[in-house]
């Protein structure tokens, strides 16, 4: 079947997706776009995190033909302006500067779920910020870093304001 | 496999009726999970994420809530968390934030599994549940009958959930839940306990503790005579712990990658005391017992 959606501002019109796929597999496999990670596929470990119409939402989960006529952003669509000129987002630049990052495959789908919190809570207590993210697995930094990578962002989105 | 996007609640019955071996979705998160794994390759699914009235509640004329199959877990616990706390401390614990903004209640019904956290409180506070189909029309099940076995229930081949009809909270309400953390959870088992004060009864739910969810129904009637509705006099505790005996010899658990019967029906008891005295706590204030 045809599907076509919105991704990072850009409307795209997919062919031959097969009526029992995910919208992670149309994003990695027929769009080029990788950010979003391919693990449990059980919705188990936030690492496919998108937004999904301005929610967060696991890409596994959503059947391709859900997302016909609606808009996705991936993690690729965070950062601002083009390839020369590209700004990472306060929220990404956050996570680099913590060492909020080791193996990196868990880190598409925290920076999304982050960013989402954060644009809700632009104050969040850590107990807000364990609950935002506790869907969303790491197995490497044993998290420390990444919660001080969002009290980080937080801080700096507040004196950007 | 065919992707069938009605737009309409007529048009997803028509096209139920058209393909009763279709599998509706909405957010995904059980039908998807099993796509994936292949273990289900039904002949269609029916996305119903397109039909607009099935995200709605409203307040209907006898002053119960009616709503709608696709309204998620997250706009549940924000919209409707003051007037259903039961269910909405049950919609706090499933899965997680990105599961939340995507599972319904709807879609809890539709799988049915004995683990589904939605249930246990649906039990407690005698909800309802709205089904239709283009031949019959609407049929209201009540949640006590609507399940009917291992992820089995009451709905027919061409009848789709359209909603879920609960009264607003009367009295205090629990829901409690074991697990090895707290998101991402199955549940071991779980229960849910409603006090009605204005019809002196008591509603129960058990989950994950027989091969449906179901209500202690010996329990609520025991707990029922024997609380002080009038005075609100300390809840006794002799009267709490029959109660949990009574609430865990209605549960027919068994072993499994989880957890055992014999920890399940333990946990059931421990879990049905401690909720009756916070909601009682709750409905006979500054005279706490713990």
């Amino acid at each position: 079947m045809r599907v076509r959606f919105n991704v990072n501002g850009s409307e795209e019109t997919v062919d031959d997706v097969w009526e029992g796929e995910s919208l992670l597999y149309v994003l990695r496999e027929r769009l080029g776009l990788p950010g979003a990670k391919n693990a449990c596929e059980q919705g188990e470990c936030g690492s496919c995190t998108v937004y999904l119409d301005d929610v967060p939402v696991c890409a596994c989960l959503v059947a391709a033909g859900q997302v016909q006529g609606r808009r996705v952003r991936t993690v690729e669509g965070l950062a601002e302006g083009g390839p020369g000129d590209q700004r990472l987002d306060p929220v990404q630049e956050a996570f680099v500067e913590a060492g909020a990052v080791q193996c990196g495959f868990c880190t598409p789908g925290l920076i999304v779920q982050a960013h989402d919190l954060l644009n809700r809570v632009p104050d969040p207590d850590d107990a807000e910020i364990r609950e935002a993210l506790a869907g969303n697995l790491c197995r490497c930094t044993g998290y420390e870093k990444i919660l001080d990578a969002v009290r980080l962002a937080a801080r700096r989105k507040a004196a950007s304001r | 496999m065919e992707f069938l996007r009605p737009v309409s609640w007529e048009e997803a019955l028509a096209a139920k009726a058209a393909h009763p071996g279709a599998v509706p979705v909405q957010g995904g998160t059980d039908v998807m999970v099993e796509i994936n794994f292949d273990v289900r390759r039904p002949e269609a699914l029916l996305d119903l994420n397109p039909v607009r009235e099935l995200a709605e509640w409203d307040v209907a004329e006898d002053g119960r809530l009616r709503v709608g199959a696709g309204v998620t877990y997250t706009r549940l616990i924000e919209e409707l968390g003051d007037r259903l706390p039961g269910l909405a401390q049950a919609a706090r614990t499933v899965g997680s934030p990105q599961i939340r903004n995507r599972g319904t209640i709807g879609g809890n019904l539709g799988a049915a599994s004995p683990a589904g956290d939605g249930h246990p409180p649906l039990l407690a506070a005698g909800a309802e549940i709205e089904v239709e189909s283009a031949e019959r029309g609407v049929r209201m099940i009540p949640a006590a009958e609507f399940f009917t076995g291992v992820k089995r229930n009451a709905l027919r081949g061409d009848e789709l959930i359209r909603a879920f009809w609960i009264a607003p909270a009367s009295g205090p309400q629990y829901f409690s839940k074991i697990g090895t953390r707290n998101a991402m959870v199955i549940a071991v088992c779980s229960f849910a306990i409603a006090l009605h004060p204005e019809r002196r009864r008591v509603g129960t739910g058990l989950g994950s503790a027989a091969p449906t969810p179901r209500r202690a129904t010996a329990a609520e009637e025991f707990l029922a005579a024997e609380l002080d509705w009038e005075r609100r006099r300390p809840l006794d505790p002799a009267v709490a712990r029959r109660f949990g005996e009574l609430v865990s010899a209605a549960a027919s658990p068994i072993d499994d990658v989880r957890g055992t019967a014999d920890y399940r029906r333990h946990a059931l008891a421990v879990m049905a005391r401690r909720t009756l005295t916070w909601a009682w706590n709750d409905y006979a204030p500054g005279r706490k017992v713990s």
